[in-house]
Protein backbone atom coordinates (compact mmCIF):
# COMPACT_ATOMS: atom_id res chain seq x y z
CA UNK A 1 0.00 0.00 0.00
CA UNK A 2 2.80 2.32 0.98
CA UNK A 3 4.48 1.56 -2.32
CA UNK A 4 1.37 2.38 -4.34
CA UNK A 5 0.93 5.70 -2.53
CA UNK A 6 4.56 6.62 -3.03
CA UNK A 7 4.46 5.81 -6.72
CA UNK A 8 1.18 7.66 -7.27
CA UNK A 9 2.75 10.71 -5.68
CA UNK A 10 5.75 10.35 -7.99
CA UNK A 11 3.47 9.96 -10.99
CA UNK A 12 1.78 13.28 -10.26
CA UNK A 13 4.96 15.03 -9.15
CA UNK A 14 7.04 14.22 -12.22
CA UNK A 15 4.12 14.89 -14.53
CA UNK A 16 3.67 18.33 -12.96
CA UNK A 17 7.40 19.07 -13.13
CA UNK A 18 7.32 18.14 -16.80
CA UNK A 19 4.24 20.23 -17.59
CA UNK A 20 4.78 23.26 -15.40
CA UNK A 21 8.54 23.67 -15.55
CA UNK A 22 10.25 21.74 -18.32
CA UNK A 23 7.63 22.37 -21.00
CA UNK A 24 7.48 26.06 -20.13
CA UNK A 25 11.09 27.15 -19.83
CA UNK A 26 12.41 28.72 -23.00
CA UNK A 27 14.53 26.04 -24.71
CA UNK A 28 18.28 26.56 -25.00
CA UNK A 29 18.02 25.43 -28.58
CA UNK A 30 15.39 23.95 -30.87
CA UNK A 31 17.07 20.57 -30.30
CA UNK A 32 17.08 20.64 -26.53
CA UNK A 33 13.77 19.90 -24.81
CA UNK A 34 14.46 17.90 -21.66
CA UNK A 35 12.13 15.09 -20.62
CA UNK A 36 12.15 14.06 -16.99
CA UNK A 37 8.78 12.38 -16.67
CA UNK A 38 10.00 8.88 -17.67
CA UNK A 39 11.94 8.78 -14.39
CA UNK A 40 8.65 7.54 -12.93
CA UNK A 41 8.93 4.33 -14.96
CA UNK A 42 12.65 4.05 -14.31
CA UNK A 43 12.07 4.15 -10.58
CA UNK A 44 9.36 1.49 -10.34
CA UNK A 45 10.39 -1.44 -8.11
CA UNK A 46 12.28 -4.37 -9.66
CA UNK A 47 9.38 -6.74 -9.16
CA UNK A 48 6.89 -4.77 -11.23
CA UNK A 49 5.59 -7.03 -13.97
CA UNK A 50 6.02 -6.20 -17.63
CA UNK A 51 2.31 -5.75 -18.20
CA UNK A 52 2.11 -3.27 -15.29
CA UNK A 53 5.01 -1.13 -16.52
CA UNK A 54 3.58 -1.14 -20.04
CA UNK A 55 0.16 0.01 -18.87
CA UNK A 56 1.65 2.58 -16.49
CA UNK A 57 3.83 3.86 -19.30
CA UNK A 58 0.78 4.35 -21.47
CA UNK A 59 -1.10 6.09 -18.66
CA UNK A 60 1.85 8.38 -17.95
CA UNK A 61 2.42 9.27 -21.60
CA UNK A 62 -1.25 9.82 -22.27
CA UNK A 63 -1.59 12.11 -19.23
CA UNK A 64 1.27 14.22 -20.56
CA UNK A 65 -0.34 14.22 -24.01
CA UNK A 66 -3.46 15.77 -22.57
CA UNK A 67 -1.44 18.83 -21.63
CA UNK A 68 0.69 19.09 -24.73
CA UNK A 69 -2.15 18.49 -27.20
CA UNK A 70 -0.27 15.69 -28.94
CA UNK A 71 -2.51 12.65 -28.35
CA UNK A 72 -0.49 9.45 -28.67
CA UNK A 73 2.99 10.91 -29.08
CA UNK A 74 4.32 10.58 -25.54
CA UNK A 75 1.98 7.68 -24.89
CA UNK A 76 3.64 5.61 -27.63
CA UNK A 77 7.17 6.42 -26.43
CA UNK A 78 6.42 5.86 -22.75
CA UNK A 79 4.64 2.55 -23.52
CA UNK A 80 7.75 1.38 -25.35
CA UNK A 81 9.94 2.31 -22.38
CA UNK A 82 7.60 0.47 -20.02
CA UNK A 83 7.64 -2.60 -22.23
CA UNK A 84 11.42 -2.72 -22.69
CA UNK A 85 12.29 -1.97 -19.08
CA UNK A 86 12.18 -5.59 -17.80
CA UNK A 87 14.27 -6.71 -20.77
CA UNK A 88 17.03 -4.26 -19.96
CA UNK A 89 16.85 -5.07 -16.25
CA UNK A 90 17.12 -8.82 -16.96
CA UNK A 91 20.20 -8.14 -19.07
CA UNK A 92 21.85 -6.23 -16.24
CA UNK A 93 20.84 -8.14 -13.14
CA UNK A 94 21.72 -11.62 -12.02
CA UNK A 95 18.85 -14.01 -11.50
CA UNK A 96 19.13 -13.99 -7.70
CA UNK A 97 18.09 -10.32 -7.71
CA UNK A 98 14.52 -11.55 -7.71
CA UNK A 99 14.64 -11.67 -3.93
CA UNK A 100 14.87 -7.87 -3.84
CA UNK A 101 11.62 -7.37 -5.68
CA UNK A 102 10.45 -4.40 -3.62
CA UNK A 103 13.69 -2.47 -4.09
CA UNK A 104 13.98 0.17 -6.77
CA UNK A 105 16.62 0.66 -9.44
CA UNK A 106 19.18 3.18 -8.17
CA UNK A 107 22.93 3.59 -7.95
CA UNK A 108 22.81 1.97 -4.53
CA UNK A 109 20.96 -1.17 -5.56
CA UNK A 110 22.52 -1.65 -9.01
CA UNK A 111 25.92 -0.04 -8.87
CA UNK A 112 27.18 2.79 -11.04
CA UNK A 113 27.87 0.94 -14.27
CA UNK A 114 24.66 -1.04 -14.69
CA UNK A 115 22.56 1.87 -13.52
CA UNK A 116 24.14 4.24 -16.02
CA UNK A 117 23.57 1.73 -18.79
CA UNK A 118 19.97 1.29 -17.66
CA UNK A 119 19.29 5.03 -17.74
CA UNK A 120 21.22 5.66 -20.95
CA UNK A 121 19.54 2.91 -22.91
CA UNK A 122 15.96 3.58 -21.84
CA UNK A 123 16.22 7.36 -22.15
CA UNK A 124 17.80 7.01 -25.55
CA UNK A 125 15.13 4.56 -26.72
CA UNK A 126 12.41 6.89 -25.49
CA UNK A 127 13.85 9.91 -27.26
CA UNK A 128 14.69 8.00 -30.40
CA UNK A 129 11.11 6.78 -30.74
CA UNK A 130 9.56 10.09 -29.69
CA UNK A 131 11.59 12.17 -32.13
CA UNK A 132 11.13 9.55 -34.83
CA UNK A 133 7.36 9.95 -34.52
CA UNK A 134 7.81 13.72 -34.62
CA UNK A 135 10.05 13.42 -37.65
CA UNK A 136 7.41 11.42 -39.50
CA UNK A 137 5.16 14.48 -39.24
CA UNK A 138 7.66 17.23 -40.02
CA UNK A 139 11.34 18.05 -40.08
CA UNK A 140 14.31 16.52 -41.88
CA UNK A 141 16.98 13.96 -41.05
CA UNK A 142 19.35 16.51 -39.55
CA UNK A 143 16.62 17.66 -37.21
CA UNK A 144 15.91 14.08 -36.20
CA UNK A 145 19.52 13.10 -35.43
CA UNK A 146 20.36 16.39 -33.76
CA UNK A 147 17.31 16.39 -31.59
CA UNK A 148 17.69 12.75 -30.56
CA UNK A 149 21.25 13.23 -29.37
CA UNK A 150 21.01 16.63 -27.74
CA UNK A 151 17.67 16.02 -26.07
CA UNK A 152 18.81 12.61 -24.84
CA UNK A 153 21.97 14.13 -23.43
CA UNK A 154 20.04 16.84 -21.62
CA UNK A 155 17.47 14.42 -20.25
CA UNK A 156 20.09 11.93 -19.04
CA UNK A 157 21.91 14.75 -17.30
CA UNK A 158 18.70 15.86 -15.60
CA UNK A 159 17.76 12.31 -14.55
CA UNK A 160 21.23 11.74 -13.10
CA UNK A 161 21.04 15.06 -11.27
CA UNK A 162 17.70 14.13 -9.73
CA UNK A 163 19.10 10.72 -8.84
CA UNK A 164 22.14 12.20 -7.12
CA UNK A 165 20.24 15.02 -5.43
CA UNK A 166 17.57 12.79 -3.92
CA UNK A 167 20.16 10.10 -3.14
CA UNK A 168 17.67 7.34 -2.52
CA UNK A 169 20.32 5.02 -1.12
CA UNK A 170 19.88 6.50 2.31
CA UNK A 171 16.23 5.60 2.38
CA UNK A 172 17.03 1.93 1.89
CA UNK A 173 19.08 1.44 5.06
CA UNK B 1 -8.11 -22.13 -33.06
CA UNK B 2 -7.04 -23.49 -29.70
CA UNK B 3 -3.45 -22.90 -30.72
CA UNK B 4 -4.11 -19.29 -31.62
CA UNK B 5 -5.79 -18.60 -28.27
CA UNK B 6 -2.94 -20.33 -26.53
CA UNK B 7 -0.42 -18.27 -28.45
CA UNK B 8 -2.18 -15.04 -27.55
CA UNK B 9 -2.42 -16.07 -23.90
CA UNK B 10 1.25 -16.92 -23.81
CA UNK B 11 2.22 -13.59 -25.29
CA UNK B 12 -0.47 -11.57 -23.58
CA UNK B 13 1.97 -8.86 -22.46
CA UNK B 14 3.40 -8.43 -25.91
CA UNK B 15 -0.05 -8.17 -27.48
CA UNK B 16 -1.25 -5.61 -24.98
CA UNK B 17 1.91 -3.63 -25.71
CA UNK B 18 1.18 -3.90 -29.42
CA UNK B 19 -2.41 -2.77 -28.93
CA UNK B 20 -1.36 0.24 -26.86
CA UNK B 21 1.19 1.19 -29.52
CA UNK B 22 -1.43 0.93 -32.24
CA UNK B 23 -3.90 2.99 -30.21
CA UNK B 24 -1.27 5.68 -29.68
CA UNK B 25 -0.20 5.76 -33.30
CA UNK B 26 -3.79 5.88 -34.55
CA UNK B 27 -4.53 8.76 -32.20
CA UNK B 28 -1.40 10.54 -33.35
CA UNK B 29 -2.03 10.07 -37.05
CA UNK B 30 -5.74 10.89 -36.99
CA UNK B 31 -5.24 14.00 -34.91
CA UNK B 32 -6.58 17.06 -36.67
CA UNK B 33 -8.48 20.23 -35.96
CA UNK B 34 -11.82 18.45 -35.85
CA UNK B 35 -10.43 15.92 -33.42
CA UNK B 36 -9.02 18.70 -31.38
CA UNK B 37 -12.48 19.95 -30.48
CA UNK B 38 -13.62 16.47 -29.53
CA UNK B 39 -10.42 15.54 -27.77
CA UNK B 40 -10.26 18.98 -26.21
CA UNK B 41 -13.74 18.81 -24.69
CA UNK B 42 -12.98 15.48 -23.21
CA UNK B 43 -9.61 16.43 -21.78
CA UNK B 44 -10.42 19.93 -20.63
CA UNK B 45 -11.98 18.61 -17.45
CA UNK B 46 -8.53 17.70 -16.11
CA UNK B 47 -5.95 19.53 -18.17
CA UNK B 48 -7.99 22.74 -18.35
CA UNK B 49 -8.22 23.00 -14.60
CA UNK B 50 -4.51 22.50 -14.05
CA UNK B 51 -3.68 24.87 -16.86
CA UNK B 52 -5.91 27.62 -15.51
CA UNK B 53 -4.27 27.35 -12.07
CA UNK B 54 -0.91 27.39 -13.73
CA UNK B 55 -1.83 30.41 -15.83
CA UNK B 56 -2.80 32.36 -12.74
CA UNK B 57 0.71 31.84 -11.38
CA UNK B 58 2.40 32.49 -14.67
CA UNK B 59 0.36 35.67 -15.03
CA UNK B 60 1.61 36.88 -11.66
CA UNK B 61 5.24 36.52 -12.72
CA UNK B 62 4.49 38.19 -16.04
CA UNK B 63 2.98 41.29 -14.45
CA UNK B 64 6.13 43.33 -14.97
CA UNK B 65 6.20 42.69 -18.70
CA UNK B 66 2.44 43.17 -18.93
CA UNK B 67 2.80 46.51 -17.20
CA UNK B 68 5.45 47.67 -19.65
CA UNK B 69 3.20 46.69 -22.54
CA UNK B 70 0.29 48.62 -21.08
CA UNK B 71 2.44 51.71 -20.60
CA UNK B 72 3.50 51.57 -24.23
CA UNK B 73 -0.09 51.15 -25.32
CA UNK B 74 -1.26 54.03 -23.15
CA UNK B 75 1.35 56.33 -24.63
CA UNK B 76 0.26 55.38 -28.11
CA UNK B 77 -3.38 56.06 -27.22
CA UNK B 78 -2.60 59.35 -25.48
CA UNK B 79 -0.72 60.49 -28.54
CA UNK B 80 -3.90 60.02 -30.56
CA UNK B 81 -6.02 62.30 -28.35
CA UNK B 82 -7.70 65.08 -30.26
CA UNK B 83 -6.57 67.73 -27.77
CA UNK B 84 -2.97 67.21 -28.88
CA UNK B 85 -3.69 68.63 -32.30
CA UNK B 86 -4.26 72.15 -33.51
CA UNK B 87 -6.65 72.38 -36.45
CA UNK B 88 -5.60 74.39 -39.45
CA UNK B 89 -6.96 77.92 -39.42
CA UNK B 90 -9.72 78.22 -42.01
CA UNK B 91 -11.11 81.56 -40.84
CA UNK B 92 -8.59 83.48 -42.92
CA UNK B 93 -9.44 84.37 -46.48
CA UNK B 94 -6.74 83.15 -48.73
CA UNK B 95 -7.63 85.28 -51.73
CA UNK B 96 -8.39 82.38 -53.98
CA UNK B 97 -11.66 80.54 -54.31
CA UNK B 98 -10.14 77.25 -53.33
CA UNK B 99 -8.84 76.75 -49.81
CA UNK B 100 -5.17 76.09 -50.03
CA UNK B 101 -5.15 73.64 -47.12
CA UNK B 102 -7.37 70.74 -46.22
CA UNK B 103 -9.34 71.92 -43.22
CA UNK B 104 -9.22 68.43 -41.73
CA UNK B 105 -5.46 68.55 -41.58
CA UNK B 106 -4.11 69.16 -38.14
CA UNK B 107 -0.70 69.79 -36.70
CA UNK B 108 0.50 68.04 -33.63
CA UNK B 109 0.99 70.19 -30.56
CA UNK B 110 1.51 67.72 -27.71
CA UNK B 111 3.53 64.53 -27.78
CA UNK B 112 3.70 61.96 -24.97
CA UNK B 113 6.62 59.84 -23.77
CA UNK B 114 6.55 57.16 -21.06
CA UNK B 115 9.14 57.27 -18.29
CA UNK B 116 9.88 55.02 -15.35
CA UNK B 117 10.21 56.68 -11.95
CA UNK B 118 13.48 55.69 -10.22
CA UNK B 119 13.53 58.24 -7.43
CA UNK B 120 10.79 60.11 -5.60
CA UNK B 121 10.54 62.23 -2.46
CA UNK B 122 7.56 63.86 -0.84
CA UNK B 123 8.67 64.60 2.72
CA UNK B 124 11.02 67.52 2.04
CA UNK B 125 10.32 71.14 1.28
CA UNK B 126 11.82 70.85 -2.19
CA UNK B 127 10.78 67.53 -3.64
CA UNK B 128 12.08 66.09 -6.89
CA UNK B 129 11.26 62.99 -8.90
CA UNK B 130 14.00 61.22 -10.87
CA UNK B 131 13.02 59.37 -14.03
CA UNK B 132 14.89 57.01 -16.29
CA UNK B 133 14.62 58.87 -19.56
CA UNK B 134 16.98 61.57 -20.70
CA UNK B 135 18.00 63.87 -23.50
CA UNK B 136 18.97 60.97 -25.79
CA UNK B 137 15.45 59.60 -25.44
CA UNK B 138 13.90 62.95 -26.25
CA UNK B 139 13.44 64.67 -22.89
CA UNK B 140 13.83 68.44 -22.81
CA UNK B 141 13.74 70.97 -20.06
CA UNK B 142 10.31 72.36 -19.12
CA UNK B 143 8.44 69.33 -20.38
CA UNK B 144 5.40 68.52 -18.24
CA UNK B 145 5.00 65.27 -16.33
CA UNK B 146 1.61 63.73 -15.69
CA UNK B 147 0.66 60.62 -13.79
CA UNK B 148 -0.93 57.55 -15.44
CA UNK B 149 -4.43 58.60 -14.27
CA UNK B 150 -4.07 61.94 -16.05
CA UNK B 151 -3.35 64.28 -13.14
CA UNK B 152 -0.30 66.49 -13.21
CA UNK B 153 2.96 65.68 -11.40
CA UNK B 154 5.49 68.39 -12.19
CA UNK B 155 7.87 69.93 -14.67
CA UNK B 156 11.25 68.67 -15.93
CA UNK B 157 14.05 70.86 -14.59
CA UNK B 158 17.27 68.92 -15.17
CA UNK B 159 18.17 66.60 -18.04
CA UNK B 160 21.23 64.49 -18.72
CA UNK B 161 21.81 61.68 -21.22
CA UNK B 162 19.64 59.00 -19.65
CA UNK B 163 18.02 60.52 -16.57
CA UNK B 164 15.94 63.58 -15.85
CA UNK B 165 14.81 65.38 -12.73
CA UNK B 166 11.25 66.55 -12.33
CA UNK B 167 10.35 69.36 -9.98
CA UNK B 168 7.35 67.88 -8.25
CA UNK B 169 4.26 69.97 -7.51
CA UNK B 170 5.40 69.46 -3.92
CA UNK B 171 8.16 72.06 -4.25
CA UNK B 172 8.21 75.49 -2.68
CA UNK B 173 9.08 77.10 -6.02
CA UNK B 174 6.62 75.13 -8.11
CA UNK B 175 4.07 77.24 -9.90
CA UNK B 176 1.53 75.91 -12.38
CA UNK B 177 -1.22 77.83 -14.07
CA UNK B 178 -4.64 76.37 -13.13
CA UNK B 179 -8.32 77.17 -13.36
CA UNK B 180 -11.57 76.32 -11.65
CA UNK B 181 -13.67 74.07 -13.81
CA UNK B 182 -16.90 75.77 -12.67
CA UNK B 183 -16.30 79.27 -14.06
CA UNK B 184 -12.90 78.89 -15.78
CA UNK B 185 -11.25 81.55 -13.64
CA UNK B 186 -7.49 81.08 -13.61
CA UNK B 187 -5.03 81.17 -10.75
CA UNK B 188 -1.79 79.48 -9.92
CA UNK B 189 -1.05 76.25 -8.06
CA UNK B 190 1.60 76.45 -5.36
CA UNK B 191 2.58 74.44 -2.32
CA UNK B 192 3.08 75.62 1.24
CA UNK B 193 5.22 72.66 2.32
CA UNK B 194 2.80 71.47 4.98
CA UNK B 195 1.13 68.33 3.68
CA UNK B 196 1.90 66.34 0.50
CA UNK B 197 -1.86 65.97 -0.01
CA UNK B 198 -2.78 69.63 0.01
CA UNK B 199 -1.89 72.19 -2.69
CA UNK B 200 -2.79 75.87 -2.72
CA UNK B 201 -4.64 77.62 -5.53
CA UNK B 202 -3.73 81.30 -5.22
CA UNK B 203 -4.71 84.47 -7.03
CA UNK B 204 -8.30 83.50 -7.68
CA UNK B 205 -10.39 86.62 -8.10
CA UNK B 206 -13.00 87.25 -5.42
CA UNK B 207 -15.59 87.48 -8.16
CA UNK B 208 -15.28 83.71 -8.55
CA UNK B 209 -17.75 81.71 -6.53
CA UNK B 210 -15.93 78.45 -5.81
CA UNK B 211 -17.62 75.78 -3.77
CA UNK B 212 -16.02 73.02 -1.73
CA UNK B 213 -15.56 69.98 -3.95
CA UNK B 214 -15.04 71.98 -7.14
CA UNK B 215 -12.63 70.52 -9.66
CA UNK B 216 -9.40 72.33 -10.47
CA UNK B 217 -7.86 71.79 -13.91
CA UNK B 218 -4.79 73.06 -15.71
CA UNK B 219 -5.47 76.28 -17.58
CA UNK B 220 -4.89 76.87 -21.29
CA UNK B 221 -2.26 79.51 -20.42
CA UNK B 222 0.45 77.09 -19.41
CA UNK B 223 3.19 76.45 -21.96
CA UNK B 224 4.12 73.09 -20.48
CA UNK B 225 0.82 71.47 -19.65
CA UNK B 226 -2.04 70.67 -22.00
CA UNK B 227 -5.28 72.33 -20.83
CA UNK B 228 -7.90 70.62 -18.70
CA UNK B 229 -5.77 68.05 -16.92
CA UNK B 230 -6.95 67.14 -13.45
CA UNK B 231 -5.15 68.76 -10.52
CA UNK B 232 -7.49 68.22 -7.57
CA UNK B 233 -10.60 69.28 -5.69
CA UNK B 234 -11.26 72.28 -3.46
CA UNK B 235 -11.32 71.40 0.25
CA UNK B 236 -11.44 74.85 1.88
CA UNK B 237 -11.68 78.51 0.88
CA UNK B 238 -9.83 81.34 2.59
CA UNK B 239 -10.66 84.99 1.92
CA UNK B 240 -7.69 87.28 2.26
CA UNK B 241 -9.15 90.56 3.62
CA UNK B 242 -6.15 92.63 2.58
CA UNK B 243 -6.23 91.72 -1.11
CA UNK B 244 -8.66 91.09 -3.87
CA UNK B 245 -7.89 87.38 -4.14
CA UNK B 246 -8.99 84.06 -2.68
CA UNK B 247 -6.68 81.26 -1.58
CA UNK B 248 -8.11 77.75 -2.01
CA UNK B 249 -6.83 74.54 -0.46
CA UNK B 250 -6.79 71.76 -3.02
CA UNK B 251 -6.75 68.05 -2.30
CA UNK B 252 -4.28 66.81 -4.90
CA UNK B 253 -5.59 64.23 -7.36
CA UNK B 254 -2.10 62.87 -7.88
CA UNK B 255 -0.94 60.19 -5.50
CA UNK B 256 2.68 61.20 -5.02
CA UNK B 257 3.36 58.28 -2.69
CA UNK B 258 3.27 55.47 -5.23
CA UNK B 259 4.39 56.91 -8.57
CA UNK B 260 5.84 54.18 -10.77
CA UNK B 261 5.39 55.61 -14.24
CA UNK B 262 4.89 59.14 -15.48
CA UNK B 263 4.12 60.44 -18.92
CA UNK B 264 6.17 63.34 -20.19
CA UNK B 265 4.39 65.84 -22.40
CA UNK B 266 6.29 67.70 -25.04
CA UNK B 267 4.75 70.89 -26.36
CA UNK B 268 6.00 71.20 -29.93
CA UNK B 269 5.18 74.91 -29.88
CA UNK B 270 6.69 75.72 -26.51
CA UNK B 271 9.66 77.65 -27.89
CA UNK B 272 7.41 79.84 -29.99
CA UNK B 273 5.13 80.55 -27.02
CA UNK B 274 7.87 81.37 -24.50
CA UNK B 275 9.66 83.42 -27.12
CA UNK B 276 6.71 85.70 -27.71
CA UNK B 277 6.02 85.95 -23.97
CA UNK B 278 9.59 87.12 -23.33
CA UNK B 279 9.46 89.67 -26.13
CA UNK B 280 6.65 91.47 -24.39
CA UNK B 281 8.87 92.01 -21.37
CA UNK B 282 11.67 93.50 -23.44
CA UNK B 283 9.44 96.16 -24.97
CA UNK B 284 8.17 97.48 -21.66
Amino acid sequence: MNNILKNSARFILFLLIQIIILNEIPPIHQFVTPYLYIIFILWLPFGTSRITTTLLGFALGYSLDMFTNTPGLHAAAATLVGYLRPTILNLLLAQEASEELTKEPSIGTMGWGPFMFYIFSLTFIHHFYLVLLEWLQFGNFGYFIGKVFFTSGMSILLILLVELLLNRRKLKR
Amino acid sequence: MKNIIGFIRQNFTFFSFLILQIVSLVMLSSYSKSHETFFGNWNNAVAGNVNSYYNEWAYFFDLKATNAKLVAENVALRNELAQNFVPYDTSVKSGTLILRKDSLEKTRKFFYYPAKVVGNSFTLQKNYITIERGAIEGVKKDMAAISPDGSIVGVVVEVNDHYSKIMSLLHRNSKVSAMLKRDRIAGSIEWDGKSPDILLLKNISKSALPKIGDTVLTSPYSSSFPAQLMIGRVTSITKDPSSNFLTLNIKSATNFYNLEFVYLVENKRMDAQTDIEKKGEVNE
